[in-house]
């Protein structure tokens, strides 16, 4: 049904092909550059609030002339912080790593790896796009409204985000915040219904569930999840809006003063906002790491030559990690006030997660043993990838459990924890992908020396800051604190806080080598071989770079699962999946 | 696309729907589930307060439940002609479709009215987002919020039940496109049922 149409027109203009155009690939990459345009802001926030934490109450005039309200005169003000802390974390959390992952690899990986035209509803894939757009914008204007950007932290806590005289950012911040979420939701579960429908009906002929990539399988069960979980905050933003504009009470409870004014609210409760939130945002943390686990799964038999470890069992895992992490939400509000037969469910639901974590975890461990390893660019980031996620499951496990949690609740180690997981997984797998998929965005090699100084920058700058953390929160540092320094007992890690920050500037800084390898690559980079890597899944038998419907006439049949690498019996040591079983025998 | 040789050894193989129908079908039960969740959500919420609270206003003394029934039942009822609409779409009558398509936009728009009747009677009686005459504050606001959210849900599915009146008259409407509105369509009425039966007699 118009499949043959679809593979040959082109669009004919500038705008309809690289600005509103409906091609998975074009909206793909269009994704992966917004993404790494809101990092470089999402960072440069969390730059200036490094620079509190290593010179506390520096003045800094000229900081002062850019933020005239939150650095007046140069020193930082303390709601100007809470401000920082709390775009950094939404910005990054949703607008880069969903948008990178999901958005950008989603959409550009889909269609290739299953052997489809193009997603099932292109004009909704666009829409989606020009829904993160605005709801980018609005996130990032906040700042310049008055009282400034929201400032009760990325999980919008009331009273702070439901009382409009709470903090100089719970004003018009706060709405507009409520309001860019609210796109975002929109634009996530277009691309999400889009996704899960493409990943069921578009696989080309021969291209089974279990023959899938794991990345695919994992963008499917990522999509299902923000599916499933999504909702529920969507339903808590609305009434959180009702809460700020209409005088309802949903999660204000009476007795409430600011600024030595009773409210009027009565009837609600702020754990009912904690309950909605985290039961998307322990869900979004899978749906986040799962596509970086897909991809460095999928990318490890490329550089091991040999076919990947417990295809069948990681995918059972992941399905087990999707179910679990629908009903652990409580996790995350040990100290809310929770009976301790609650937290004891939740604890033994959120230990339980660590057995399938740790098979797909021993699973990449293996596939690299007794392979032929090669370490080109994208490998380095895959191994910095299996490397967090092994340290950052680490920490995990005392803060899924309820008696250490108590402890360590709200210090600095849930900041390392969450950032090696969430934030070092997720970047690693992102920069792997992108050196590794470049050839078939842009049929250009990204330079290889370049990309392995920015491996050598990024991962120990990045492990210098977040292992530290750890230590800083052993050691009792409150995380959001902006003025440790006024508290004696924590006077000590001030030179750990400056270390911090240093590696902070230092891998901040890092990124822009790739970024201008990125750009630089486009225009100059070397010319691609159609397969580069020598890889076997389906998105390389397309010519490089894959032109508009991706396939000429015919679509690519599939005979085999995507990892035959060194098959015995088979010519050379990459059998790709269109390769017929009369050809190379079929090993899975 | 889908000829039966593709089918190897399971319709999951590759190169057909697994589950035999059209994207955009399969979309929309998708859209369902996700929606039904954000319904889910109100009403756990709902639930969650109203447990919590110490006293909840008695529905009886405030609402007609006959009336409410009368719109419970012009909203079943739409279900059902919207289902006769899919039927004759399916067998290539259009013009039949249609005529039922005309009585399931009808049933919407009565449901709607009566709905704007309730909640201005309510209003004059002194309900607001933030207080009732009733006691429970929270009452007012769980009442509002959830009747409206679904309200809207019924105006836009009239809007699509309208659109696809409007494409079948031209000639533009496949019977998929009726049966995937068809589906929504039963979707908001079945959330009714939830709501009708948690709100008003629970």
């Amino acid at each position: 049904m118009g499949e043959m149409s679809r593979a040959v027109h082109e669009p004919p203009t500038f705008l309809r092909r690289y600005v509103f155009s409906t091609d998975h690939k074009v909206i793909g990459i269009q994704y992966l550059i917004t993404a790494m345009f809101m990092a470089i802001a999402g960072g440069g926030l969390v730059a200036l609030m490094r620079m509190q934490l290593a010179w506390p109450g520096t003045k800094w005039a000229w900081l002062g002339r850019i933020f005239p309200d939150g650095m007046e005169s140069g020193v930082m003000k303390p709601e100007f912080y809470l401000s920082l802390m709390t775009m950094h974390g939404t910005i990054m959390v949703f607008f880069v790593v969903s948008l990178g992952l999901l958005g950008g690899f989603g959409n550009f990986l889909i269609p290739l790896q299953i052997g489809a035209r193009d997603m099932a509803f292109p004009v909704l894939n666009m829409l989606s796009y020009w829904t993160i757009v605005p709801a980018c914008l609005v996130m990032l204007g906040s700042f310049w409204v008055e009282g400034g950007a929201a400032a009760a932290g990325w999980t919008a806590y009331p009273p702070l985000s439901a009382v409009r005289t709470a903090l100089p950012g719970s004003q018009w911040g706060q709405t507009l915040w409520i309001l860019g979420m609210a796109l975002f939701i929109a634009s996530f579960t277009m691309g999400g219904l889009n996704y899960v429908t493409t990943i069921f009906d578009q696989r080309t002929k021969g291209m089974s569930m279990m023959r899938m990539p794991l990345t695919i399988w994992t963008m499917f069960i990522a999509s299902a999840i923000g599916l499933l979980a999504f909702p529920p905050l969507l339903a808590a933003a609305v009434l959180l809006l009702f809460d700020r504009h209409g005088g309802t009470s949903f999660f204000l409870p009476s007795g409430l003063y600011f600024g030595n004014q009773l409210l009027p609210n009565s009837g609600g409760t702020p754990l009912l906002w904690q309950h909605l939130f985290w039961f998307l945002g322990h869900p979004e943390v899978y749906v986040l790491i799962l596509p970086a686990l897909g991809i460095t799964l999928d990318l490890l038999p490329v550089f091991t030559r040999k076919p990947l470890f417990g295809y069948r069992l990681t995918v059972y895992c992941l399905y087990a990690i999707a179910a679990l992490s629908m009903i652990v939400w409580g996790h995350h509000m040990y100290v809310s006030g929770m009976s301790p037969y609650v937290g004891e469910f939740f604890a033994i639901g959120t230990l339980a997660i660590t057995v399938p974590s740790t098979i797909i975890g021993v699973n990449m461990i293996a596939s690299l043993w007794g392979g032929t390893l090669r370490f080109p660019t994208p490998m380095l980031f895959v191994i910095g990838a299996i490397v967090f996620f092994g340290t950052g499951g680490f920490g995990g496990i005392f803060l899924g459990n309820a008696t250490s949690d108590i402890q360590l609740h709200d210090t600095y180690f849930v900041v390392g924890h969450f950032h090696l997981m969430i934030g070092g997984v997720t970047l690693m797998a992102m920069f792997a992908g992108v050196y590794y998929w470049f050839p078939k965005m842009f049929g250009r090699m990204m330079s290889e020396r370049l990309g392995k100084v920015h491996f050598w920058l990024t991962f120990p700058a990045f492990y210098a800051i977040f292992l530290a953390m750890h230590y800083q929160g052993l050691a009792g540092m409150p995380r959001r604190y902006y003025a440790f320094d006024k508290y004696e007992y924590l006077q000590w890690l001030q030179g750990s806080h400056l270390h911090v920050s240093l590696a902070a500037f230092l891998l901040f800084g890092a990124q822009f080598l790739f970024l201008y390898n990125f750009f630089r690559s486009v225009f100059r980079g070397r010319k691609a071989a159609d397969n580069p890597w020598n890889a076997a899944t389906l998105e390389w038998s397309s010519p490089t770079p894959a032109p508009h419907g991706n396939w000429g006439e015919h679509l690519p049949e599939v005979h085999r699962w995507p990892y035959d690498y060194s098959v015995p019996g088979a010519t050379g040591d990459c059998t790709p999946q269109t390769t017929p079983a009369s050809v190379a025998p079929v090993t899975f | 696309m889908h000829t039966t040789a593709a089918i190897t050894k399971t319709s999951w193989e590759g190169g057909v729907s697994p589950f035999g129908t059209g994207w955009s079908k399969l979309m929309m039960w998708l859209f369902i589930v996700t929606d039904g969740l954000v319904f889910a959500g109100f009403l756990a919420i709902y639930g969650f307060l109203r447990l919590a609270g110490p006293s909840w206003p008695d529905r009886a003394k405030m609402f007609h439940l006959d009336f409410i029934a009368l719109m419970t039942f012009t909203l079943i009822t739409s279900s059902a002609t919207m289902a006769t609409a899919v039927g004759a779409a399916r067998k290539g009558q259009g013009k039949l479709a249609r005529r039922f398509l005309a009585l399931t936009i009808l049933g919407g728009l009565g449901f709607l009215g009566m709905q704007a009747y309730e909640w201005s009677s309510l209003i004059r009686a002194g309900a607001t987002l933030s207080s009732n005459p009733w006691g429970a504050p929270l009452f007012g606001a769980c009442f509002f919020v959830i009747t409206g959210f679904h309200g809207s849900h019924v105006l836009s599915g009239v809007i699509v039940l309208a659109a696809t009146w409007v494409r079948s008259g031209m000639g533009l409407s496949r019977p998929e496109g009726v049966e995937v509105a068809g589906l929504y369509w039963h979707f908001v009425d079945l959330v009714w049922v939830f709501i009708f039966t948690l709100f008003y007699l629970v």
